[in-house]
Parts: C-alpha cells; structure tokens; sequence
C-alpha cells in the first residue's frame, strides 16, 4: 500500500494539509528521477557539502577493543557537521523547484535547523526554526549559528518543550500557511512521502559505505550501527543493506536514565504501537495514547516516536534496535575523543557505546562500520556539565 | 443513522466545543447543561490529548490543565453515561486518533455506543485514512465526521458523498482559534458539498462572535465555536457555567 511499511507509516494529517503532501509526493515522483534534478543536488553535494564522506578505519579503537575492526563512516565530517545537509539539500532543492519561496522546519539538537536554514541562506529560500524552548538552552550556539544564517528561530513553549513540541508547532504552522511554504522534516519521519524522501535522500550514506567498504575490505560489512532519534541517519546507513541479509543492522535509541526509568527515549524498547505526528508507528505513551515525556541528554534522539520504516524493520526483524543509556554514551563520547581524537555528536556516541560492548565479543576477521552522524562541538557544555563541570560558551 | 441530524431538524443548529474535564469534570457537566438550557443543538466533547496537533494555543492549554487534573478517557466515558441521563441532545467526541487507538479503537467505539456517544471527530484522520476507524464506527453506529478545509478544493466531492452524521467545515487555514475575519470563500466549498451529499454541514474554526456566526449560518446547517467558550472556562474557572450558558444563548439568537 502507498505510503506503509506494513502495518506502519500513513498518513495521519489534518485535511488542511492533505493537498500539500499529495502535491510534494508528485513533485518528488517528478524529480527523483529526473537527470538534471539529481545532476544538481550532487553537485550540491560534491562541491558544497564536502561528499562522499570518509570512511575512516578507527585502527586504535580496533585494537584496544581486541576484536571485530571498526570503521567510521565520517557524517560528522559534512559541511554544518551531520548527516542532516543531505536531507535537507534534496528536500530544498525540491522545495524550490516546486516554486516554494520559505522553509520551515523542526530542530532538537539544532542540527536539522542549521542544515536548513544553511539550505535556505544558499538558495534565497525564507527560513523559519521551531525550536522547543528547553533546546535552546541546552543547544545555544545552534541557536545562534541559525541566527547568523538568516534564519528566524521560534521557542516553542508548548507541552515538554522539546523536539516533540518543535514538530507539533512546525506542523501548526504548515496548516496556517502553505502556498508558499514547504515545511523540511528532519527524519524519516511524519506522513508519507516524508519517510520515504528523506530515506531516499539520506540514502546517500550506505551507498557510500558499500563502495567505500567493498574497495578496502572487498567484502559486505557485518555489522551496521547508527543512532536512532527518528532514524534518518540510521535508514540512510541501512538503506542499500536490506537486500543483503549477512549484514546486520543495528539501531541505537537513547535510553536516557535507562528502560527501567520514566527518563528514557527508547522508543522501541518501551513504546507500542500508535499514531501520532501524521504516522502509525512505535510511541513512547500511556495507556490512554497520552504522549509521553520523554529524556535523553542527547537533545537530537528525545523523541518518543520513530520513523515507520524502523518500526517494520523491527518488527519483520531485519534490524535490531537496543537502548543506550546516558552514562554509556558519554563514556563513549569521552572514549572516541580520546582514542581517536573525533569528538563525535553525543546521539552518534550512542551507537559508538554499542561497538564498545560488542567489538571485543567478535573475532577479529568482523567487520563494524559504525556512522558517525554529527560532530560534537555542541555537545561538549552539556557532557561537561553531566560530568560536574561548569564551562563559559 | 445516528440521532445527529435531529440537531439540524429545527433550523440552524449551533455546536458548541467542550474539552473534558477542564478545569474538572463537574464544570464540564454544568457548562453542558448551560448549553443545552440556553439552546445548544449538539455538544461536542473534546477527550484532551497530550499533544493536540490541530489546536490553538487556548484548546491547547486546555486539554494539558484536563490531563494534570487527573482526567483519563474512561473517567469521560463514565462521566457521559451519567450525563446521557439528563442531556437528550446529540453528543460527539472530538479527539486525536491516538486516543483512540491508544485505547483499543474497538473498545474505545463500542463503549460511545454503550454510552450514547453519537459520533466522533479525529482531525488527525484525513479521507484516505478512513479505513483505520470507520469499520468499528459503522458496526458501533458511530458517526465518523469527515472535515472539509479550505485548502480541500478537487477533494471536497469524494469526501462529501461519503461522508456521515454532519461535515465539519474548517473556515480557515491554521489551528483552532478566533479569529477577528474569516476570509475564506466558503460559498462555492459549500456549493460542491450540497451537490454530493444529503447530510448537513456546520462551519467551525475562528468563529467566536455573533455576528460571525450569523454570517457563517447564512452559508451553512450549522455553527460551531470552541475556542471562544474555552476561553471562558479558563477566565471564570469553575464558575464558568452561567457565562457559557449566555454565551451559547446569544450565539443561537443570532443563527
């Protein structure tokens, strides 16, 4: 069926917005095959985003673990420091193409609004950030880099104040004005055709790691990981791997305090099914399909949904989603920094934290490739402070 | 067919919104029985949700004070079986299909039916989603509500000649909320629904004064106001009552 992953996926929307999905779909349906389309967006990302993006043998980290090798797949490296530019340089471009003149979308650590509003200073596109207020505060520079690029940058007060309520008022403010706005959803995530265009923009990334890994190791992985907040990194890494079932896939959500506690973001450790943010899909909630609060000290994975191509992943058991906790993640930050001199994202640290704990179970002829979604220079106050370490931005 | 086009037998009929609960349920039960003394033809009743996508910052505010205060779906579900005793009006649900499907969506339709729920509202489920409720809404007799907005355009016909109970007509674009001006040309949007469908249809989003609503009836069955009566509970609080009863009195004399 159009738009599902199974069971999952859909699109959940007020009638308000229904035509503009409709018109994006066939915009997309349009362009994704379209040779000048795609000429211009590598363009866009050989020249301007600084792809394809290493993929870099971590060799100390392999041998202090003492088993499987490591590689890096280097997203930190891109231009605006994450994954979120390939996403949001297709979706800008298309969004232009549509004779679409503002870009509007939702950020949590703030890496989707920099990419965005970066998009928009390059294309002469209108820019406006929905931002949960409690993120501006953990994420400040991003704050103002969005500024710097032209960008407007709305707190959004409402509910937990977090990601969740980012996406909530962006989707508000695409139902009070459509005709010239395009909103730009971060993750594989929100109605069809969202999940399915930011996957297929997003998809740049396990392209890469197949040829990149095929040249030096001439074989498959065995052995994916990425971070999971609504997936789009971790689906851009998976993508070109489905098909090959000897590589596993591997998710990483933020447990927060941990799956045992209120505090935790985990969504396909502790959620159910629902629907909520225009999908069917996993959902942290109560028992009346209240929404719940969730936490993770990574401002970028506090969501408590996840796209719906995750949730049939999971459940048709081709990729396996575990939770990492705080503690774990910023050890893994710390560690990371240390033996390899990369200060990763602390969302992508969760998905190092996990090569940490299987590495050394796996002789040494495995083979790990882990993404590194964002560089962690945002993150460094708040893993200072979890540590009792005040610093002055 | 369910009792909602009895609401539209006596001229236009005028709808008002109320979120459960807010700011306690005995409230919400004086402030429906204002309604209907002082005229109200059918009670929309809002089941808060945590995150309530398609509302305005005043429903909004409402629906989270509803949950702080303890309230949950099955104390709504309790809470309109005793109220079904005295009020004889059509009653709808006005809720987001998490709620529903959070719950269980057969247990959630069968319990309106129980309870004498006579339809539902999910502005979360557009026509292409239809499918997810509408075979538990048909088996329970429950009226699923379809919303034409103004944005609907080629998509107003196949909504309309499905559609059950009433059609909500969504006056603007945006969340829920007054508005000073309602712009949207809603006569010709009316026009294609007449010529696809029997059932009537109620103009709701921004109306908040008499005279909109005089305006809004000229074009349509019905009239519906929500934030306006909200934002009265949350000024008089627990007395609101008395306040939405004059409230709902003015806006029926005036459709």
């Amino acid at each position: 069926m159009k738009g599902r992953f199974g069971i999952y996926g859909g699109q959940y929307i007020p009638e308000t917005l229904m035509n503009a999905v409709i018109e994006l779909e066939a915009a997309y349906e349009k362009f994704k095959n379209d040779k000048n389309f795609n000429d211009e967006l590598e363009k866009l990302f050989n020249e301007y985003a600084g792809r394809p993006s290493l993929l870099y043998f971590a060799e100390k980290m392999t041998r202090d673990l003492g088993g499987a090798k490591i590689y890096l797949k280097r997203e930190d490296l891109n231009h605006t420091g994450s994954h979120k530019i390939n996403n949001v340089l297709g979706q800008a471009l298309l969004a232009k193409k549509m004779g679409k003149t503002r870009l509007i979308a939702e950020t949590g650590a703030g890496q989707h609004g920099v990419a965005t509003a970066t998009a928009a200073a390059l294309l002469d596109m209108e820019c406006v950030i929905f931002m949960g207020e409690e993120d501006t505060r953990r994420q400040a520079l991003n704050v103002y880099r969005m500024k710097l690029l032209g960008a407007e940058v709305i707190a959004v007060k409402s509910g937990t104040a977090t990601l969740k309520d980012a996406v909530s008022e962006a989707f508000r403010e695409w139902t009070r004005r459509i005709a010239d706005t395009h909103y730009c959803l971060g993750s594989v995530m929100g109605p069809h055709p969202f999940p399915t265009i930011v996957r297929d923009f997003q998809a740049v990334i396990s392209k890469e790691i197949k040829s990149q890994i095929l040249a030096k190791e001439n074989r498959l992985p065995d052995y994916v990981i990425a971070c999971v907040g609504g997936g789009s990194n971790a689906m851009g890494s998976f993508w070109n791997f489905i098909d090959d079932k000897e590589v596993k896939l591997i998710g990483c959500e933020a447990a927060g305090r941990g799956v045992d506690t209120f505090e935790t973001a985990a969504t396909i450790t502790t959620g159910r099914a629902g629907i909520f943010h225009g999908m069917k899909s996993y959902f942290c909630q109560d028992k009346f399909g209240g929404i719940a609060p969730v936490y993770s000290i990574s401002a970028g994975l506090d969501y408590p949904g996840i796209g719906p191509e995750h949730a049939y992943l999971n459940d048709a058991k081709r990729a396996e989603y575990v939770p990492i906790t705080d503690e774990e993640a910023v050890a893994a930050f710390e560690y990371l920094s240390k033996t390899e001199g990369i200060i990763s994202a602390i969302e992508s640290a969760h998905a190092v934290a996990y090569a940490q704990k299987i590495a050394p179970t796996l002789p040494k002829d495995k083979i790990i490739v882990i993404t590194l979604s964002g560089r962690g220079d945002k993150d460094c106050a708040s893993v200072a402070k979890y540590r009792g370490v005040e610093i002055n931005e | 067919m369910s009792n909602i086009k009895n609401a539209f037998a006596q001229g236009k009929a005028f709808i008002p919104f109320i979120t459960c609960g807010y700011p306690d349920l005995e409230t919400t039960a004086a402030c429906v029985r204002a309604a209907v003394e002082n005229g109200a033809d059918l009670i929309e009743l809002g089941i808060p949700f945590s995150d309530p996508t398609a509302e305005g910052v005043v429903i909004q505010e409402a629906n989270l004070k509803a949950l702080q205060g303890g309230v949950t779906t099955d104390k709504i579900f309790e809470f309109v079986k005793n109220l079904r005793e005295e009020i004889k009006i059509p009653l709808v649900f006005m809720t987001y299909a998490n709620v529903v499907f959070g719950y269980g969506a057969e247990k959630f339709l069968s319990t309106c039916a129980k309870i004498g729920i006579d339809g539902i509202i999910l502005p979360d489920v557009p026509f292409e989603e239809k499918a997810e409720f509408l075979p538990l809404c048909q088996k329970y007799h429950v009226d699923l509500i379809s919303m034409i907005a103004p944005t609907s355009e080629n998509r107003i016909a196949k909504i309309s000649s499905g559609a059950e109970g009433f059609l909500y007509i969504v006056s603007s674009l945006g969340v829920t909320g007054t508005r000073t001006e309602i712009t949207t040309d809603l006569a010709p949007m009316i026009k294609i629904v007449r010529e696809n469908t029997k059932i009537p249809c109620a103009i709701g989003f921004g109306i908040s004064t008499p005279e909109q609503a005089s305006k809004m009836s000229k074009l349509a069955d019905g009239v519906i106001v929500g934030s306006a009566i909200i934002k009265i509970i949350s000024k008089y609080d627990k007395d609101a009552a008395p306040y939405v009863g004059e409230f709902v009195k003015n806006i029926k004399a005036a459709i």
